[in-house]
């Protein structure tokens, strides 16, 4: 007998409560103290028995209810199937972290009141919540609206400030486009019988050419979410504006349920994708992998550089979905499944290394207040708890063994490796050449770690107020814990990982995942080709020789250290001003990758009295692309502005008018 | 598993360890003979090491912890890298754990910590190192990646002794695509290790300088660890292009210890070959500005890709 009877009865239980914590934040809006000792860790709770319910219910049979709630005739349909529960689980898991972390960091009330702020923070997560369960377009767009809406509340907490209130409508408006986008692809996909349900768009029928509209404008939707480059704009702007429990809430939880939409209308909705879908996303997702990494590497604000990683990430989640629709667009439905191991088993990865760092920033935001990396140093002494769990992620985040993000980027390039089989000539040649791109990601991800890590944890500190940093508190810890525990795990257990994933994949690709006779601790990911990658066995045997090593030192060489100054070339006095700057280490990228950015330099000359060097790097795209958009719209909103007379008898007359022609356009 | 298998990978790895900085001194000397100048002894590396761990440490008052962690885990990263690679025999237990593209997250592992290290003390020259290391590293990673998967898609695996093995055991064939892959391969060869058209280990408190700007601080028994590991390193990346290129002479498996046994010299013939090709092309080139050096890594990267493509479009 299953231990949950219905587990989307549950789940839908435990959204509620998340919306009735919310509530009870009003109760008392002023207090730090309730809202924060008490609420937040209650939403961490039920963050928690989300993940239980959703992980448990991962092979269940998928379930469908109706719920009374919404609009006369217009019910809101809601179901649980494999691919829902995976996100689920992936919300509960990575938002119990990012709960108790908050429970410690909302301590003072800046902004918006703790009370309101943890109405929005909570009815964001219930409304992300109803995006993976909803099984109508209704019930879609109005949970996916809540979540756009809430999280805009949540960025503009500090809306003292126009910059963030810049950043908040920047976000707003791009997630609008997207919406609509996401509304035409429902309207594509009812295919003639106008019912929105999902169940009706399974079975329409779609010709081959609106099927493929359908995908596009899905494409265009989510990828607005996801911050897919050159809609990526507004990422940059909202992960810095917002506090940091949102950030990771947006970047870690927000921009997958981008990926589970696409998943939903690609392989569920729409059902036949035809391969050449798959190199449109694979070609915006190799570039915004690059782009997203190539920005990471010369920015200046620690968020911000972890806003680019996330497009940079989401890059490479989207190569995998392109690279899956290819393989099971041309019949080899078993490499796809490969591809969509990659594709959510780094969802998953993403969620947890990208929280553990924003929340890590968080904590240095909140104790320094200062978020450039050029003021910061150090702190690996100040804060060592910190310091240590955002080692873990940062390591993760590059792509090393044995943590978690290492096994996402290589499952993706054994299945890149696979792509020259694709019975398409031409295609199957340029395939392989996107492990290239994806090769040189990763090296730069790395770099973009050892950036961030570095200049903000070691060193020495830039500025003298950093002696006054404080470690993180304990619910912070928790939260920090909780989410690198989650990286290590997922980076040495990936076949427990992979045979949760094995129901999800197999709905999606239709696929019958080959049964690898491999011990579980070796990944195996297809029997055929002789390669496997056993990380526990690479963690114990490098823990081994690590210990051997120091123990060898230990046994036959003498312990004596003396501490010193640190060698200065016989000058005497090396301050922390000769350290690398943030602009410094990214210098080389600069350089390398020059025809990315839009540079601004000022040189001093030698006889300046006063000699100043600064460098901006701005955006190709926001200056070619949205600039021009933005002047667009406003000629135009300027020509139309004489309708605008304000008198309520001429807006009568224009709708008067608006009869008259529609009258006579109708008889 | 049997015990031909925990032989060679035991004998590999005590090879590895004891020939590394064998191998630097030969490619000393050789350089030395081309140079004119009178060459070193053959055993100076050892001499080096056995002197530093008998010193004591000197460590700048503001190092972290992870600075006296570092030199053991990148001392620890290129012994185990020693014992993904397969320079005599092929049936080694721990490849299965690991395959090529481990081995090469393996080695940006060791960079990222050596990198971290060299930023943990705040000096001019730490920072410095680490920012151009990175620099390096992030094109050469990409291209020796690009070369393993050359190889890969020849022989349809990643694991490097399966590798080995299927270019090992098939007909002399020419592949047009390995051509342009060991020539890539040589350049990453050169900037990873610090050699000449990158780097100069020769030099110390030049402008210039990538690996050594990151050894500045440490001393003693750390810096021992350390350069026993850029001499691991440096034999690493030898064995990866014997294997890939020239395999002829590994040990499968199949004849037994006899083969394991023949493999040795052969190792030891191709080194000593391959240290003196080494010494040779530092000779006569010229140290890059480090402004060039991301060209001559791209071109590098573009070698390997035009590999990879060259491999797709003619199947070899």
């Amino acid at each position: 007998m299953p231990l949950i009877q219905s587990p989307l009865s549950a789940c839908l239980g435990l959204i509620a409560l998340w919306g009735l914590i919310g509530l009870a934040g009003m109760l008392r809006p002023k207090s730090v103290g309730f809202v924060g000792r008490t609420l937040f860790p209650l939403g961490a709770l039920c963050g928690l028995a989300l993940a239980v319910v959703a992980g448990l219910s991962l092979a269940a049979p998928s379930e469908q209810i109706t719920l009374v709630i919404g609009l006369p005739d217009l019910p809101m349909h809601m179901r649980r199937d494999a691919l829902a529960s995976l996100f689920l689980l992936l919300l509960g898991a990575a938002s119990a972290g990012i709960s108790v972390f908050a429970a410690g960091y909302f301590r003072r009330g800046q902004g918006t009141a703790p009370g309101l702020l943890c109405l929005q923070y909570h009815v964001f997560l219930a409304s992300m919540g109803l995006v993976l369960l909803a099984n109508d377009a209704y019930a879609f767009m109005v949970a996916w609206e809540t979540m756009a809406l809430s999280s805009y509340f949540l960025v503009t907490t500090q809306h003292g400030l126009a910059e963030i209130r810049r950043a908040g409508f920047l976000y707003l408006l791009i997630a609008h486009v997207g919406a609509i986008a996401i509304l035409l692809s429902f309207g594509v996909m009812q295919g003639g019988s106008w019912q929105f349900t999902f169940d009706a768009m399974r079975g329409a029928h779609l010709a081959p050419q609106w099927a493929a509209t359908a995908f596009l404008l899905a494409l265009f939707g989510f990828g607005a979410k996801a911050g897919l480059v050159p809609l990526h704009v507004w990422l940059p702007e909202a992960h810095p504006a917002a506090p940091s429990p949102v950030s990771a809430l947006m970047s870690g939880v927000m921009l997958k349920t981008a990926v589970y939409g696409m998943l939903r209308v690609t392989f569920d909705l729409l059902g036949h994708p035809q391969w050449w879908w798959g190199l449109v996303a694979l070609t915006f997702g190799l570039f915004s992998a690059l782009y997203g990494v190539v920005f990471a590497a010369v920015q200046t604000d620690m968020k911000r550089l972890l806003a680019f990683s996330s497009i940079d990430n989401l890059g490479l989640i989207f190569t995998g979905l392109g690279l899956a629709i290819v393989f099971i667009g041309v019949g080899m439905p078993s490499l796809g499944a490969l591809a969509l191991i990659a594709l959510l088993y780094h969802s998953l990865n993403h969620a947890f290394m990208k929280s553990l760092l924003f929340l890590g920033t968080g904590a240095v935001l909140h104790s320094t207040g200062e978020r450039n990396l050029g003021r910061l140093g150090g702190l690996i002494h100040r804060m060592p708890w910190v310091a240590w769990l955002t080692l873990i992620g940062a390591l993760a985040m590059a792509g090393l063994p044995p943590l978690n993000g290492f096994v996402s980027e290589w499952l993706l390039l054994q299945a890149f490796l696979f792509s020259n089989e694709v019975p398409q000539p031409f295609i199957n040649m340029l395939l392989p050449l996107g492990a290239a791109i994806i090769a040189l990601a990763a090296a730069l991800a790395a770099y973009v770690m050892v950036k961030f890590f570095g200049v903000i944890f070691l060193g020495q500190p830039r500025e003298a107020n950093l002696s006054h940093a404080h470690d993180a508190g304990v619910l912070e810890r928790i939260g920090l814990v909780w989410l690198a525990l989650g990286c290590f795990a997922l980076g040495l257990l990936p076949t427990y990982v992979i045979g949760a994933l094995r129901s999800v994949v197999e709905q999606l690709s239709g696929a019958e995942l080959p049964s690898a006779h491999a011990p579980w601790w070796l990944l195996v990911p297809l029997p055929q080709r002789r390669a496997s990658y056993s990380p526990v066995v690479f963690f114990l045997a490098m823990a081994a020789v690590v210990m051997i090593t120091m123990f060898a030192v230990r046994l036959f060489y003498h312990q004596r250290v003396r501490r010193a100054p640190p060698w200065d070339c016989g000058f005497g006095g090396l301050t922390a001003r000769m350290q690398d700057s943030a602009e410094g280490f990214g210098q080389p990228i600069r350089h390398i990758f020059s025809p990315f950015f839009a540079l601004k330099r000022e040189l001093p000359s030698p006889f300046d009295h006063a000699p100043r060097y600064a460098v901006s790097v701005g955006d190709r795209i926001w200056l070619a692309l949205y600039l021009p958009l933005g002047t667009l719209v406003r000629r135009v909103a300027d020509t139309v502005v004489w309708l605008q007379q304000g008198r309520i008898s001429t807006y009568l007359l224009y709708s008067f008018i608006t009869l008259v022609v529609m009258l006579g356009l109708v008889v | 598993m049997k015990p031909i298998e925990i032989i060679t990978q035991v004998l590999e790895l005590i090879a590895a360890l004891a020939a590394a900085p064998l191998f630097l001194g030969w490619i000393n000397q050789c350089r030395a003979w081309l140079q004119n100048r009178r060459a070193p002894s053959l055993w100076l590396p050892y001499r080096g090491i056995r002197k530093l761990f008998h010193k004591d440490a000197v460590i700048a008052e503001r190092a972290s912890p992870l600075f006296r962690m570092a030199p053991y885990i990148v001392f620890s990263a290129m012994v185990l890298a020693a014992a993904i690679i397969p320079s005599m025999g092929t049936e080694l237990p721990f490849t299965k754990a690991a395959d090529a593209i481990a081995l090469v997250g393996l080695l940006a592992m060791a960079r990222v910590f050596l990198s971290l290290a060299a930023m943990d003390i705040g000096t001019a020259f730490g920072t410095l190192g680490a920012r151009r290391e990175m620099m390096v590293g992030f094109l050469a990673e990409p291209a020796l990646l690009m070369v393993i998967f050359v190889a890969s898609l020849i022989s349809a695996t990643t694991a490097l002794p399966a590798i080995a093995e299927n270019l090992a055991t098939q007909h002399l064939g020419l592949y047009p695509s390995l051509a342009f892959t060991a020539v890539a391969f040589t350049m990453v060869l050169l900037a990873e290790n610090a050699r000449i058209p990158i780097d100069n280990p020769a030099t110390h408190l030049e402008l210039t300088m990538i690996h050594e700007a990151m050894m500045l601080e440490y001393s003693a028994r750390h810096l021992a660890l350390m350069e026993w590991a850029a001499a691991l390193k440096l034999f690493n990346y030898a064995c990866i292009g014997f294997a890939l290129f020239i395999p002829w002479g590994i040990s499968t498996g199949e004849g037994g210890p006899g083969t394991l046994l023949a493999s040795i010299p052969l190792l030891a013939v191709k080194l000593t070959v391959a240290g003196a090709g080494l010494a040779f092309i530092e000779t006569v080139s010229a140290k890059l500005r480090v402004f060039r050096a991301p060209e001559f890594l791209a071109a590098a990267f573009l070698f390997a890709v035009l590999g990879m493509l060259v491999h797709l479009l003619l199947g070899a």
